[in-house]
Formats: C-alpha cells, structure tokens, sequence
C-alpha cells in the first residue's frame, strides 16, 4: 500500500522517500503527462475547428446578407393631377403611366424607343405598386405633383451597392452597360438617389422580381404553421408522457411504446411529409371508408399537422424527462396528505416540470421551424405572392423560402437567401436562447 | 380490573374499545420477495407505538401498510387484514383518499412542497374540502402549526416558500401539514434521521404532546428515541414481529434473546 522506501543520501541520512520517485515510475508520469497532454490538445483543436466553421459559416451569411437589409430608392417627381386619379380609386389605380412619364421626364434627351425602354428598366417593374402604396398612404398628394420614392431595379440598386464586380470589363460581360452607368450617375448627381431600410424586403411576400420580393409571407406562413404544430403536438405530448410515466403499468407493452417513441424520434422528417401526404392529403382508402384526405395542399394548417408529428416524439420524450426529474418525495408528500393520483400529478408533479415541458417544446418547434423536407412533399414549395391570411391559405414557410431563393440565379436573390437564412437563424438562437434562460432559472428548486 | 372487564366485554362482542388500529397476518411481498411474514400489531389510541429493528427488517414496509402508500408501488401485494377503529381499510369499499385523511404520514426526510409555508399547510384541508371560506382556512393553518410549535417562528413569513426552513422546521412542518387534515393516527417513518440533536429534542417534545389528541406510529433506529417517546414497542426482526409490548417492559424485560442483543447493541 504506501510505496515509501528508504532511501540512503550519500551522507549517512536515511531520507523516506516515496516509491513513485524510481526513474520507472518518473518515465511511466511522464508518459501519462504527454498523453494527457496530447488529449487535451487534440480536444481544444477540436473545438477550434468548429469555432473557425462556425465563424466562417456567419461571416459569409451576415457579409452576404447585410446588403439585402437595405435598398436604393429613386425620387420621382409624379404628376397625381390627371382627372382619372380620384381619393377613391387611389388604392386600385394603375401608376404605370405616371411612374414612366415621371421618370423618362428626368432625362428629356433620351428619345428613342430603345433607349427609352432600357431607360425604363433602372427603375422596378414593381414601381408602380410602390408607387401606389405610397399615394395609398398620402392621399392628399391627390390632384398635385409630387416627388415619390420608388424602388431602384436590382441591378441599379447592385450597381450602387458596387456588387457587380469589375466595371471595367468590356461592356458586353457586364450586366449593366455604360449609358445606364451615366444615367444612374447623373441621378445620384441630382441628389435623387436615397438608400433606406429595405421595407419592401420586410413586409412583402415572393416575387419574381428580386427587388420586390419579401420574406414577410414566409414569416407569416411559418408562424402560423407553428402556431398549428404546438396546439397539436404540446396538449398530445404532455398528456402523453403523463399518461406514460405516471399511470400506465409498467409492462411489455409498455416498454414496446417507449422504445417505439424513441425510434420515431429518429425517423428522417421526410418520412412524416410521406405519412402527412398519404394521410392528410390523399387520404387512405380502405374501399368502404376513407381515412383522413381533404387537407388543403400547401396551407400552414397541413404543414402544422405534419410538423406536429414530427415533433411528437421529442415532446414526449422531453416531457417524460422533466416529469421523472420531480423527486418522488413530492408526489409522496401529496399522496401522504391524501391528494388522488391525478391531484398530485396536475398540483404538483405537472407545475415542477413544466420548465422541463417547455424548454423541450421550445426546442422542439426550433427544430420544426428549421424543417424543410417534410414540406416539400406536402405542396408548400408553390410561389406565394399574397400573405397568407388563414390557416387555409397557400403559405410557404421560411426554410422553404430559402430553399426556392436559393434556386434563382440573380444576384439580388442570393442576398436575399443570406438575409432570410440569417432571420431564419436569428429566430433559432431566439428560440434556443430563450430554452436556455428557462432552464437556468427553474433548475432545481428543492 | 375496571378496562380489564371492559377489555373482556369489547373482547366478548367483537370490539376492541382499547385497540385503534389491529394487524392480523399481514404479509407484504415486492414482487417474488417476501418483506414482511404474517404479522399481527395491536396500536393503542392516543399512544405512540414505535417500531424498532435491524435495517431492512420491513418497519417501513409496515408502517406504509397503514395508510396503504404502498399502494403506489406496482409490484407491491399486500395479505392479511388491517382494521382502523374495525373496518377494514384494504377493504373495496373503501378511498385510499379518505383513509390517507385519517392516517397521516410523516417522511424520513422533510418533504415539504415547494411552496410557501401557509400552502404546505393549507393544502390538504383544502383539496378535501375542510375549510369553507378563506377565513376558516387560515385558521386551520394558525392552529395546526401551532399545534406543530412552528407558530411562534414562522408567523411573520408565512409567504415564505417551505423549503427556505431548516431543516427541523420543515419536518415540523410537514407534521402540521399532517396535522392539518385532522388524521386520528399519524404515521412517522423515522422522523428525526435527517435533524441534528437539537432540532431531534425538539421533534421529540412535540411527538410526545401530540400524544394527547392523535394516535402515533413511529419508526424509529434510535433506541433512546423509542425509549424517550413511546409507551408501546414492537421489535421486528426479518420480516417478523419478535416481540411486543409496553416500552418499558421491552427495555427492561425483553423476553425473547434477540430483542435483547439488539437493544444491547449486539445486532442492528
Ligand atoms: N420499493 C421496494 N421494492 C422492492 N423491495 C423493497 C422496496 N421497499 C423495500 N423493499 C425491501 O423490503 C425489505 C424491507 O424494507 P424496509 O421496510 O424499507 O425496511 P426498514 O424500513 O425496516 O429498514 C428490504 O429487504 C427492502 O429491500
Ligand atoms: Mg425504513
């Protein structure tokens, strides 16, 4: 037991030394040293590797993103005295006249066709619908002229953004030529050139056009297919794991749900798009009956549903994990005083475990949020331009969103995928975030 | 000679005016394994009757039997038949819910909820519907932690979570959480292992003024503690009842040789 061996010093001292001071036992340390040593490295170079991705991976969404928060307006001087323009008719009337003879009016030397429509095209083929949000919204412009913002097209709003690479190419590998270079320069010279906030980006929903294309219809589409999946998912797990952990017998059958559970857990989520699409869409037809079908295709309500059986599993199962971690003095200190079984579960068990609940559901509908190819087989991949209003509406979801921009070739829609993928993931760390803080502040009260 | 007639009479007619819970071969099995081995208990009312023996011996098993809490545990199967002031309460007819109001327990280690103190108290009478209006409820709690001596020390913060208490208050509080339904018997599952000395003298004094209005059960691995407390005594040894008896005939005269060593210390 003690390694304690004499050991003569040379002068007559005997000095007690310990055993593991043999060149042995040193080399055999500093063996263990070195390994130690090398493990622990190899761990930090780890950790560093991923912070480098993880770095990367943020830089080139938040360097690609960040153009897309903002955009370039041109101010258009827009005759509103024309007789056919009315208070009444302001919010349907069709701008396109004016915005054309506004803006070729501020550059009364370009005459011909061709010119003139390549003039035109620096503006957005959406400047007429902006152009009648804003009257909309001004009405007493009404019967005067006034100077109007409109949206730049992407490639002008690009070009002064100085996103379109080298300008000094021949003209013929650019996507901009030299005459609208002069034009544009001329405007920014006129001071009609303002770059804003792009609230165009901000509250609309898809289009064609990059420049008036908008993330606010995939926000709302995810939002309400959430809304569908934690009605769905949250009452049904919760009672689940209830039932499961507080009342149902322990026996085969159930170690057979519990291990069920735990495998669908894992299922790919393309399977529960396959599952919503056989059930809620087509139905299952067994001749006499037919079960489910009739669900409508691409709405936030389908989507919630399939979401919703994604998300089951994981709620059961976090569920589960937060009402096993309520000590079982609780629940005998309320059995003791005579409170029934389901007294004791709903007064106190349920209450103590619900920042375990809830934290698990966040984390949860994180993951639903983020999910994209259990929509794809469910329809929601269509081109919405509306914002959907009802469960019922055509909606598309974030991700999806993403998934479609990323799809487009222009370079306006690249900045778009980064600025919505980096919503996408603000809305992650959010939801992740807030997991994170309830945990900490309900952890363990007894 | 007076109860020996009356013992003799109640004994005549099927009653026992004496006895307020009896035990008849009760035998509780965990699944194959057999905890406890036919046995037969008689407690006395307004008397604490402390259940003494080795670890393991199934004191706890017993006492969990009184107020059926081990119904709760799904391979536990209990036999025999224990009766409360002579019904039987294994019987169908008969609500665990009801029964746990009269039989009380009290846990080795103090578990109260983790909410404030007058909710520990509060809420038994509350869900068994003894109070009517909130006015009544707040009497019941002043007076079962005054009967529980907390009164004086936690009057001023009664909003205070249970669990803030040391330890010794908050068994003292979980026995007026007990008190608080007004059970006739209350059962104590070594009260005093989780409390130092002082709060333990405490614990005691309160157990032994208790006496007067409540029926008590005390499992106890102190012998002093069963010597100071309790007037009847019961020795279990592997599942079985040894010996019973009055406490000071046990201490003093223990007739069968292995409540002797054991209470001489030779096993425990
Ligand atoms: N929940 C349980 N499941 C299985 N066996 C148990 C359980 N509780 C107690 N036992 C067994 O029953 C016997 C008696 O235990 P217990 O009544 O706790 O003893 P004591 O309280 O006298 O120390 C022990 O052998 C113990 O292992
Ligand atoms: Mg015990």
């Amino acid at each position: 037991m003690t390694d304690i061996a004499p050991e003569n010093m040379g002068d007559g001292t005997t000095v007690t030394r310990l055993r593991h001071h043999s060149p042995e036992r040193r080399a055999r340390t500093a063996k263990r040293f070195a390994a130690e040593r090398r493990f622990k490295y190899l761990g930090l170079s780890a950790v560093l590797l991923a912070a480098a991705f993880l770095v990367l991976l943020l830089w080139t969404v938040v360097g690609n993103a960040l153009p897309a928060f903002t955009a370039h307006y041109v101010k258009v001087p827009l005759d509103l005295t024309t007789e056919k323009l009315t208070k009444e008719n302001a919010a349907d009337f069709n701008y396109r006249k004016i915005v054309r003879a506004g803006f070729g009016g501020l550059f009364p030397d370009v005459k011909k066709r061709r010119e003139k429509r390549s003039l035109n095209k620096l503006v957005s083929s959406g400047a007429a619908i902006a152009a009648r949000w804003e009257v909309s919204d001004n009405l007493d412009w009404v019967g005067t002229k006034a100077e109007v913002l409109l949206p730049l097209s992407d490639t002008a709003d690009l070009y002064f953004k100085d996103l379109l690479g080298d300008l000094s190419r021949p003209e013929s590998e650019r996507t901009i030529s030299d005459k609208e270079i002069a034009w544009l320069k001329e405007l920014d010279e006129q001071g009609r050139i303002e770059r804003t906030w792009n609230t165009i980006f901000f509250s609309n929903g898809a289009s064609r056009e990059s420049e008036m294309a908008g993330i606010w219809g995939a926000v709302v589409g995810s939002f309400l297919t959430l809304i569908v999946t934690l009605a769905l998912s949250f009452p049904v797990g919760v009672a689940g794991a209830i039932y499961l952990e507080e009342f149902a017998p322990k026996n085969r059958l159930t170690d057979l749900i519990e291990v069920n559970i735990n495998n669908l857990a894992a299922v790919p989520s393309i399977v529960f798009g396959l599952l919503g699409l056989g059930i809620f869409i087509n139905g299952v037809d067994f001749g006499w009956f037919t079960l489910g079908g009739g669900s409508p295709r691409s709405a936030a309500l389908t989507g919630g549903m399939v979401l919703a059986l994604m998300t089951l599993p994981t709620m059961i199962i976090a569920s589960r994990a937060a009402i096993k971690s309520v000590p079982p003095s609780i629940r005998e200190a309320a059995l003791g005083v005579g409170a029934s079984k389901i007294q004791t579960v709903f007064h106190h068990v349920l209450p103590l475990a619900m920042p375990g609940v809830l934290t698990g559901s966040i984390i949860g509908m994180a993951r639903a949020l983020g999910e994209t190819a259990p929509l794809l087989m469910i329809g929601m991949v269509a081109f919405i331009v509306d914002i959907p209003g009802s469960l019922s509406d055509p909606a598309t979801v974030l991700p999806v969103q993403i998934y479609m921009w990323a799809d487009f070739p222009e370079i306006g829609f690249q900045q778009k995928t980064a600025a919505a993928t980096l919503i996408l993931l603000g809305f992650l760390v959010l939801m992740n975030g807030l997991a994170v803080v309830l945990r900490s502040k309900f952890e363990r009260r007894w | 000679m007076d109860t020996l007639v009356d013992n003799i009479i109640a004994e005549a007619s099927g009653k026992e005016a004496n006895i307020k819970m009896r035990c008849r071969d009760v035998s509780v099995f965990y699944a194959e394994k057999q905890a406890l081995n036919e046995v037969n208990l008689d407690i006395k009312p307004k008397q604490v009757t402390a259940l003494i023996g080795p670890s393991g011996c199934g004191k706890s098993t017993f006492l969990r039997c009184l107020n059926r809490m081990n119904d709760t545990i799904d391979i536990c199967r209990v036999t025999g038949e224990i009766l409360l002031d002579n019904e039987d309460i294994y019987d169908p007819s008969i609500d665990v819910v009801d029964l746990r109001a009269d039989v009380g327990m009290v846990f080795q280690k103090p578990n109260p909820f983790p909410k404030s103190i007058y909710e520990n108290v509060a809420y038994g009478p509350r869900i068994h519907g003894l109070a009517r209006g909130k006015a009544e409820l707040t009497q019941i709690v002043e007076k079962s932690l005054k009967r529980a001596g907390l009164w004086e020390e936690v009057k001023d913060r009664l909003d205070e979570p249970g669990t803030g208490l040391s330890g010794g208050q908050q068994q003292r509080l979980c026995i007026a959480r007990a008190i608080a339904v007004s059970p006739e018997v209350i059962l104590m599952d070594e009260p005093c292992s989780a409390l130092d000395p002082i709060a333990t003298a405490v614990v005691e004094e309160l157990i032994d003024e208790l006496r007067q209005n409540y029926t008590i059960v005390i499992v106890t691995h102190s012998m002093q503690q069963a010597a100071r407390v309790s007037q009847e005594t019961a020795f279990f040894h592997l599942g079985n009842i040894v010996e019973t008896g009055s406490t000071d005939e046990i201490f003093t005269n223990p007739k069968d040789p292995r409540t002797e060593s054991y209470i001489t210390g030779r096993i425990g």
